[in-house]
């Protein structure tokens, strides 16, 4: 059976989902990949404000083609999360991340973070960019623009397909 | 002498960035659909499904199958016959690549510096090119555009001759198993056994352009390509890595006389999504 759900999330419906579970998302979720996240941690550590909240949300780990006339975002599908692992636990611990989308395995350092903080990871389908892009309904860029396909978008899901594959409780199908 | 114009060049491989951006080729679509007929687990026939989806919506939409339109490399035969007037074949291919990620809305994808700035170059260049000459007036030119979770997950290593074939096997096998689902399986896996280092290396990712599924014209690679395919596929990593029967859709051995001290192996990866376009000039 499919869940349904929409962003943002409350510790409780995170902390609902199990590894294995099939996923139906909607709602506003932020990209970033790892020139971001380095950057994002950058400013955590400098006291900064982050230019996006992640409170509750999201982070689709991906870097869409260019958005050809007519459409809000070109192909648009996972990249791998593991380089992202130096970086989520912070943004779990500090500013409350609930759930991350991407592809492949994550750390043990990652995974206990979800655990302690109650966030989720959730499997995009890794090479199917075109049919994830048909769930993007609108996309625009809101932080480092000079990063071009690596910069943070903010994106607007309309029944995106995902798998849970690390749950809150360290669960894992990786 | 047979003269073929830069533009010539160019313009055609501008149009191959964006052919195999969008069109998977039929030998990759057909061995995707035997793959799902033969897979039994449900999350794994899900994303089989996506992946037969995702390919109509590439093709009909104009979308590339992958937002990873990868680093563009090229395999290039050219007749000894011919000329390219009005610039160097480097030259041109590069044009052409520059041309066709604009043009198509393909995502550029390659820093300047691998190191330090690592600052994009916003226009996909510079190419990748293997560059060979053949007898004839023909010039061959094949891309294969190379996605970045794939191609990280390449494994390289100088075995002991005396590990020989087990060695191979155990290497190959354990470099997939360890990828896990970074490389977006079902991969197609190329092998380069011999030559020297780079060699092996070359021809692994010269492997990933075969049919898929051929296999290879000496019987005792041919056997070897099946016995690491039921292995890999035995591992239950699965499509995606979240489990499944289909791990890899085909292994592909490129093979090569190498120096009496040394066995090279090296592997490459290509996810489902495996592109490539071609075109005879």
């Amino acid at each position: 059976m499919k869940k349904v759900m929409q962003t943002p999330f409350t510790e409780e419906a995170v902390r609902s989902l199990h590894a294995g579970d099939q996923l139906i998302l909607s709602g506003t979720v932020y990209t970033g990949r790892d020139a971001a996240h380095k950057r994002l941690c950058a400013m955590l550590a400098a006291g900064e404000t982050l230019p996006v909240d992640l409170a509750g949300q999201a982070i689709y780990f991906v870097g869409p083609c260019p958005a050809p006339p007519g459409r809000p975002i070109g192909s648009a599908g996972p990249t791998t999360s593991g380089r992202m692992d130096a970086y989520s636990p912070v943004l779990i611990k500090e500013c409350g991340l609930r759930a991350m989308i991407g592809k492949g395995g994550r750390s043990q350092a990652v995974i206990e973070a979800m655990k302690e903080y109650g966030c989720v990871y959730l499997a995009a389908t890794g090479g199917a960019g075109a049919l994830i892009a048909n769930s993007i309904v609108k996309a625009e860029v809101v932080a480092f623009d000079d990063l071009g396909p690596e910069a943070i978008y903010k994106l607007e899901l309309d029944n995106l397909p995902l798998v849970v594959a690390i749950d809150a409780d360290g669960n894992s199908l990786l | 002498m047979k003269t073929i114009t830069f533009d010539t060049v160019k313009d055609a491989v501008c149009r191959m960035c964006g052919q195999a951006a969008c069109d998977l080729p039929p030998d990759v679509l057909a061995a995707l659909k035997s793959a799902a007929g033969r897979e039994k687990n449900v999350l794994a026939q899900g994303f089989f499904e996506q992946y037969l989806q995702n390919s109509d919506i590439a093709a009909r939409e104009r979308l590339p199958l992958c937002q990873d339109t990868g680093f563009a490399v090229f395999f290039v035969s050219m007749g000894s016959e011919v000329m390219i007037d009005g610039g160097t074949l480097r030259e041109a291919i590069n044009a052409g690549v520059r041309d066709g990620y604009k043009k198509y809305y393909l995502r550029k994808s390659i820093v300047a510096d691998p190191l330090f700035d690592r600052k994009n170059t916003f226009d996909n260049t510079p190419a990748v090119i293997h560059l060979e000459q053949v007898p004839g007036d023909q010039l061959h030119i094949v891309l294969a555009p190379k996605g970045g979770g794939s191609e990280n997950m390449s494994a390289l290593k100088m075995l002991k001759p005396s590990e020989g074939r087990n060695g191979v096997v155990d290497f190959v096998v354990n470099s997939v198993i360890s990828a896990g689902g970074n490389p977006c399986p079902p991969t197609i896996v190329g092998v380069g056994i011999g030559g020297t280092m780079e060699y092996a290396a070359f021809m692994a990712k010269k492997a990933l352009l075969r049919e898929v599924g051929k296999a290879s014209s000496d019987p005792r690679y041919a056997e070897l390509e099946a016995e690491i395919l039921q292995k890999i596929n035995a591992s239950g990593v699965g499509s995606q890595g979240l489990g499944g029967d289909i791990t890899a859709l085909a292994v592909h051995i490129e093979f090569h006389p190498c120096h009496l001290a040394s066995l090279p192996v090296a592997v490459n990866l290509n996810c489902h999504a495996a592109r490539h376009a071609e075109v005879i000039l």
